[in-house]
């Protein structure tokens, strides 16, 4: 490929040659080939954690790679900071947006460079007319004197893209932009983004969103499990192809197993309806219905963000639902709160564990103690029974091999892995008979990732429903009996994983539909 | 296994020792500057250690302290800031000592009663703050020094205006009614120690039992640590911000009982003033540890009891304020640089003791 | 654009001045209070106000950088003590010279506790307010005590000439030796007359008999509005109150801004501190602040972090102590114009569709209303409450209109808040 690259009239906007980055015990990426040529929008592909953003993140300067090239408009070039990005004409806009609510559009857009007299008095007529010449080119149309606060999300964007802009970027990197947009803004989107290109401009398009991708986009270049592997073209893939690439050809087999799923139903939910936080937004969650028999694993397959949290958060009883039911063996659950909910035997390995799962600060042992105050053998009465959480703790950490020096290690001291397996462990000690499993493994190393693995499986023999919410299709079709696809608050598939395909997952995760019977 | 815990409570101690000698250092070089002698002062100061009386007296000055350090310390283990300890400690010495000289009982009971009554007013006046923050989101910062200020205003409209006593001939100072013996919160050492340090005690025990062994506690704390955790094990964290404001409040109205049941029997306008703000500077010395309170309480109400000597050779015993501002400064200063160093260490110490245990198996 | 928002709140200010003196006015000639719109009272007022203006400005510096300053009190104190004593060493313009710069120095060491070290930022607040009093009681030991009309706690009385204004023709200000006519005082003495009177009462309040710390303290505001909205310097500094990460992501110096706003805000406390004890008296006192300093912080929320509302809150915080000041009996004919602008935001409310609030309101006009024909004397006690009081209730009821500074007091290192 990179023999052709000497045959276009003039030098590729970006170069990205033989990139490999690992962070403590991950191979975020290697060998990573990446020609963007000018004047394009250049989308890349993947599933969430094949490597997306820590390679624009390499690009953008926040940290260096290990190994590799980097060639901007025909120049090697290293960079170390995001300013000496910027100065090299790259600019970025962040999925999670850098913005001052209560700043005016002008401010956010110049802070850092602003047009000033001598005496330093921001000369805000220059600006503005500034603004409102690159807003012309991007068919914005807000008053840039107003408030950030007062704009929707995908206007906030565009004053994203403004900044960029403003600063004299050609080539921008967009983080998977259209993740927080609804479809008419992803519309007006790409409007923008074709008018920059016509402009001279290149755009780089992180996305896992298929349809728009080969809708909008001139080249493709998919990435998968840390490193490219296709460089392509709208013209000559089709959405079935390009989903099999994303995934993987290859789909792990899925565990055969010899136990039986039971007869009786732990979990039930019921034509669930949930709000969105946002007011006015469309429901978060629409008509849900699950099962979940004893020693079943329930697959939800999905990209993050379309339902999952609610879902789990709706189950727990810690947000509202509209309609709809929820039972536990054969009880409905309305009024109970949390932590009834869980004294029924509801468990729950949360999203993100630094948020929901452990109290960094604290030691083990009160860490694998957290949410378990009513189990009698840890506790007398109203109090705490300190020695038997030590040593429930030390059965955990074995149990789980959490490599630890001792129970009372702060949490924070920690790997990612073994944070994880402790989380799994508390989990799992109190004999729940439901999981909530959400990314049991995520970020963990392969050897935690197979250790908590065999725990979810055998936990599972023994009778254990679990709803297992995950992004990663090895750990969805090795483990689960059935596998739900989430996308945008509904339940849009069911499928066996004996019988699914990458094409089928990655159709429905993406947003596509498939013609055939289910 | 036990090392890593021990290793902590040194590390801990260290950085508030390192504080105290940091500040005594600092204050030294105040003393050289304005020609006083350091050492001759320090020797005044710390000479008066091995006098029964100074050392009675710092018991009782320590015991308001321990109280209001509690109070704060509380707040503190859910991440609340209760600055209103002052306002609230003196909503209830007012209606205490109303509500006492009102009434009749037999002396254990009397005091109980009285106590009682501190206890429920202080609660009542933090829990405008709880429900400001629980309901309206109001910053408690903000709302406990407001409502500071409005306590101080309405205790001394109401004293004013409905509650002074006539005064006995000779004695200047308004009072509120006094209060009947059987309300009297009797003396360990004549005129010199109160019982109330018992109640002090008992307070910080109560404290660390209820903080560090009770399951209530640990859901406080762990609200306090991560509201994100607690929550999704059905911890409610409004309804903790509220009981955490109550107790808050509770134990901010017995800070001025050692004062009126213990010593002047009635209310007067600058009975006990400054000890609840005081108490702040107490937990952070302390580390919010009934331990670490304890101590700081003594350092604190000995720095107070032994300042009076300083005069007699000449130098402001204002020196020792001077004193507690530094050392709350860099406590919390020292504090910050060796969490960070600690943490870093700890973080090695796993990952080399995990090395280990790898290259083993 | 944001500096023409400031300038409507200006305008915004002058409207409600306008409608509040017709209030005023009305119940001067129900009550036959004349005091309350004297000329008299407003520069009186504004005396009251200058120092929580100043310590108000103190605390908008402060939080609009993204730092909470609870130290503003202590700041102050220093600012007293400074005060009085560059005014009995120098006068009383090097008192507040020295005020400021010790101000500035603690405004300094706040923010090295809280940006570099990263301490909690009301920690250190109080840390400060402890040292400061401290540090001045043990100052004036040394210093003061035994000096001529000194004492341990309070200065020899400092040197005057600070300086005090009046306008020519208007208000009967010098022109050379010739002392012209005060029209506006003749004005104000047609008592008879509605509205009129109030106006030139106001008018001749703000411009006779002024000190002229007090006309530099009320320039400040319109100056401070003017840096943080107009230059580089305050877009920049207001960015890191509301998102550090914004600014950081695009090269602005944070915590180089934090020293430096700091740095303004403990200048403005200290001469906040020095106007007590060089220009309001001639001698500092211990414990002269009397929480001025909190009051101050209190102005900055009523404000809404806008120095035109600091500007604002600090006379409505400043008029009751005036008032009470000037003569006793006229405080409870504030209890009518609390009654009658009760009334008018409860109309307001109700067209807003916000009916409880609107029956609260009229309940509290109610009550102030009946109040006013019970009692011959509002209690000072009340009168010292009532910023405390109006601000809690401003936190409760109108905090939907409330814009803080996003940032302020939220833990922030550079690096590390990605």
């Amino acid at each position: 490929m990179s023999e052709n690259s000497e045959s276009h009239s003039g030098p590729l906007a970006v170069e990205l040659h033989g990139i490999s980055k690992s962070f403590p015990g991950v191979i975020a990426n290697y060998a990573i080939e990446l020609m963007v040529r000018p004047g394009t929008i250049h989308a890349i592909v993947g599933e969430n954690g094949a490597g997306k953003s820590t390679l624009m993140k390499t690009l953008y300067g926040m940290h260096q790679p290990d190994d590799g090239t980097i060639t901007v408009n025909g120049h090697a070039v290293q960079f170390k900071t995001p300013t000496e990005a910027i100065a090299a004409g790259i600019g970025m806009v962040h999925q999670h947006f850098m913005l001052a609510d209560n700043l005016t559009i002008i401010e956010n857009i110049i802070l850092g460079a602003e047009p000033t007299d001598n005496r330093g008095r921001i000369n805000f007529g220059v600006a503005r007319e500034r603004i409102e010449v690159l807003m012309a080119s991007l068919g914005a149309t807000f008053d840039p004197g107003t408030n950030v606060s007062e704009l929707g999300v995908g206007q906030r964007q565009r004053v994203e893209i403004l900044k960029v802009l403003y600063r004299g970027a050609k080539i921008l990197i967009l983080d998977e932009p259209t993740a927080v947009l609804v479809p008419q803004e992803v519309e007006e989107l790409f409007e923008t983004l074709k008018r920059l290109v016509l402009d001279g401009s290149t755009v780089i398009f992180i996305s896992h969103k298929l349809d728009e991708v080969l809708t909008y986009c001139d080249e493709i270049t998919v990435m998968r499990q840390g490193t490219t592997v296709a460089h392509t073209t709208p013209a000559q893939v089709d959405r079935r192809t390009l989903a099999q690439l994303m995934v993987g050809s290859d789909l792990p087999d899925p565990s055969g197993r010899e136990t039986e799923v039971g007869e009786d139903i732990r979990l039930q939910v019921l034509g669930l309806n949930v709000a969105s936080e946002i007011p006015g937004a469309k429901l978060a969650l629409q008509d849900i219905n699950i099962n979940v028999h004893s020693g079943e694993i329930v697959g939800i397959a999905g990209v993050e963000g379309n339902g999952q949290f609610e879902l789990c958060e709706a189950i727990l009883g810690l947000r509202p639902k509209l309609s709809g039911t929820i039972s536990v063996g054969g009880n409905e659950l309305s009024g109970s709160d949390t932590r009834t909910r869980r004294e029924m035997g509801l468990s729950y390995i949360a999203f993100d564990r630094h948020r929901e799962g452990l109290l960094l600060d604290s030691p083990l042992w009160e860490n694998t103690f957290l949410g378990r105050e009513e189990n009698a053998t840890l506790t007398a009465g109203p109090f705490m029974k300190n020695r038997s959480i030590e040593a429930d703790s030390r059965v955990i950490i074995e149990r789980f091999g959490v490599l630890t020096p001792s129970e009372q290690v702060p949490a924070f001291a920690l790997s990612g892995g073994n944070q994880q397996k402790l989380v799994v462990g508390r989990e799992m000690a109190s004999n729940p008979k439901i999981l909530l499993a959400a990314h049991p493994t995520r970020g963990v190393d392969v050897g935690a990732q197979s250790a908590i693995w065999d725990e979810l499986r055998i936990a599972r023999d023994r009778g254990l429903a679990v709803l297992l919410i995950s992004a990663d299709l090895e750990e969805l079709i090795g483990l689960s009996d059935r596998i739900l696809v989430m996308f945008d608050g509904h339940i849009t598939a069911e499928l066996d994983p004996n019988t699914a395909t990458p094409e089928m997952l990655g159709t429905y995760m993406t947003g596509g539909e498939i013609v055939t019977s289910l | 296994m036990k090392s890593q815990r021990l290793q902590r409570v040194l590390v801990t101690s260290a950085s508030s020792l390192l504080a105290v000698f940091v500040a005594l250092c600092i204050c030294a070089v105040i003393l050289l500057i304005t020609g006083k002698d350091p050492i001759q002062a320090y020797s005044t100061l710390f000479g008066a250690a091995g006098d029964i009386k100074v050392l009675q007296g710092t018991l009782n000055r320590a015991t308001p302290l321990m109280i209001s350090a509690a109070a704060v310390a509380i707040g503190f283990k859910m991440n609340l800031f209760n600055i209103g300890v002052e306002g609230q400690m003196r909503v209830a010495l007012l209606a205490t000592a109303v509500a006492g000289a009102a009434i009749d009982l037999p002396a254990p009971l009397h005091i109980l009663f009285s106590l009682v009554v501190a206890m429920a007013t202080g609660a009542i006046w933090a829990a405008f703050a709880g429900w400001l923050k629980v309901k309206r989101g109001v910053n408690e910062v903000i709302s406990t020094i407001m409502l500071n200020f409005v306590a101080l205003s309405l205790v001394a409209w109401a004293f004013k205006s409905f509650f002074t006593a006539d005064n006995a001939p000779g004695v200047l100072l308004a009072k509120t009614k006094e209060l009947p013996p059987s309300a009297w919160f009797p003396d360990i050492v004549e005129r010199r120690l109160n019982g109330m340090f018992f109640i002090a005690i008992l307070v910080l025990v109560l404290f660390y039992v209820l903080v560090w062994k009770t399951k209530f506690g640990f859901q406080l704390r762990a609200s306090g640590a991560n509201p994100g955790a607690a929550r999704v094990t059905g911890v409610n964290p409004k309804r903790m911000v509220m009981i955490s404001m109550l107790m808050s409040g509770a134990l901010a109205g017995l800070v001025g009982m050692r004062a009126l049941l213990g010593d002047v029997h009635a209310y007067q306008n600058n009975l006990a003033e400054q000890q609840g703000f005081n108490g702040i500077a107490v937990a952070l010395l302390g580390r919010n540890h009934p331990l670490g309170i304890f101590i700081s309480a003594l350092l604190f109400g000995y720095l107070g009891e032994a300042s009076g000597r300083l005069q007699l050779e000449d130098i402001p015993k204002e020196i020792t304020t001077i004193m507690t501002g530094i050392i709350v400064l860099a406590v919390v200063i020292i504090n910050e640089a060796v969490k960070r160093w600690d943490d870093k260490r700890i973080q090695h110490k796993a990952a080399l003791a995990l090395a280990t245990r790898v290259v083993a198996e | 654009m944001k500096f023409l928002q400031t300038l409507s709140v200006a305008r915004r200010t002058i409207f409600l001045s306008l409608g509040f003196m017709l209030v005023l006015s009305a119940v001067r000639l129900i009550t036959n209070a004349d005091d309350i719109t004297s000329s008299g009272t407003i520069s009186s007022t504004m005396r009251v106000a200058t120092p929580i203006l100043l310590a108000g400005l103190a605390g908008l510096w402060a939080e609009r950088v993204g730092i909470v300053n609870i130290g503003i009190e202590g700041m102050m104190i220093i600012g007293t003590w400074f005060g009085g004593y560059g005014a009995w060493k120098w006068g009383s313009w090097a008192g507040i010279a020295l005020a400021i710069i010790a101000g500035s120095l603690v405004g300094l060491l706040h923010a090295l506790a809280t940006v570099r070290f990263n301490v909690n930022h009301v920690v250190s607040g109080i840390a400060i307010n402890i040292l400061a009093a401290g540090a001045t009681e043990y100052l004036s030991i040394i210093f003061f005590k035994g000096q001529k009309g000194g004492g341990e706690s309070q200065s020899p009385t400092g040197k005057g000439g600070y300086g005090e204004f009046d306008m020519p023709f208007l208000t009967g200000g010098r022109v050379g030796s010739w002392r012209s006519p005060d029209i506006l005082g003749w004005i104000e003495r047609k008592h008879d007359l509605p509205l009129l009177p109030d106006l030139a009462g106001f008018a001749r309040g703000l411009l006779s008999d002024v000190y002229v710390p007090t006309l530099l303290a009320i320039a400040l505001v319109p100056l401070t509005g003017y840096i943080l909205w107009r230059t580089r310097f305050g877009l920049r500094l207001r960015s890191s109150g509301e998102s550090p990460q914004a600014g950081e992501s695009l090269g602005v110096p944070i915590n180089r801004l934090r020293y430096q706003a700091m740095a303004v805000s403990g200048g403005l406390a200290g001469f906040a501190g020095a106007y007590l004890s060089c220009v309001f008296t001639s001698t500092y006192r211990q414990g002269q602040t009397g929480g001025q300093g909190y009051i101050g912080l209190a102005t900055t929320i009523f404000g809404n972090w806008n120095p035109f509302g600091v500007l604002r809150g600090a006379i409505l915080f400043g008029f009751p102590t005036a008032l009470k000041f000037r003569d006793e009996k006229n405080v409870p004919a504030l209890l009518l114009v609390v009654a009658t602008v009760l009334v008018v935001v409860a109309i307001i409310s109700f067209t807003r569709q916000k009916q409880i609030l609107a029956m609260g309101l009229l309940f509290g006009s109610a009550l102030s209303a009946t109040t006013y024909f019970l009692v011959d004397e509002v209690p000072q006690e009340f009168v010292a409450a009532t910023p405390y009081i109006v601000t809690i209730l401003v936190l409760v009821g109108a905090q939907q209109q409330l814009r803080p500074p996003a940032h302020a007091g939220a833990p922030y290192r550079a690096g590390e808040n990605h």
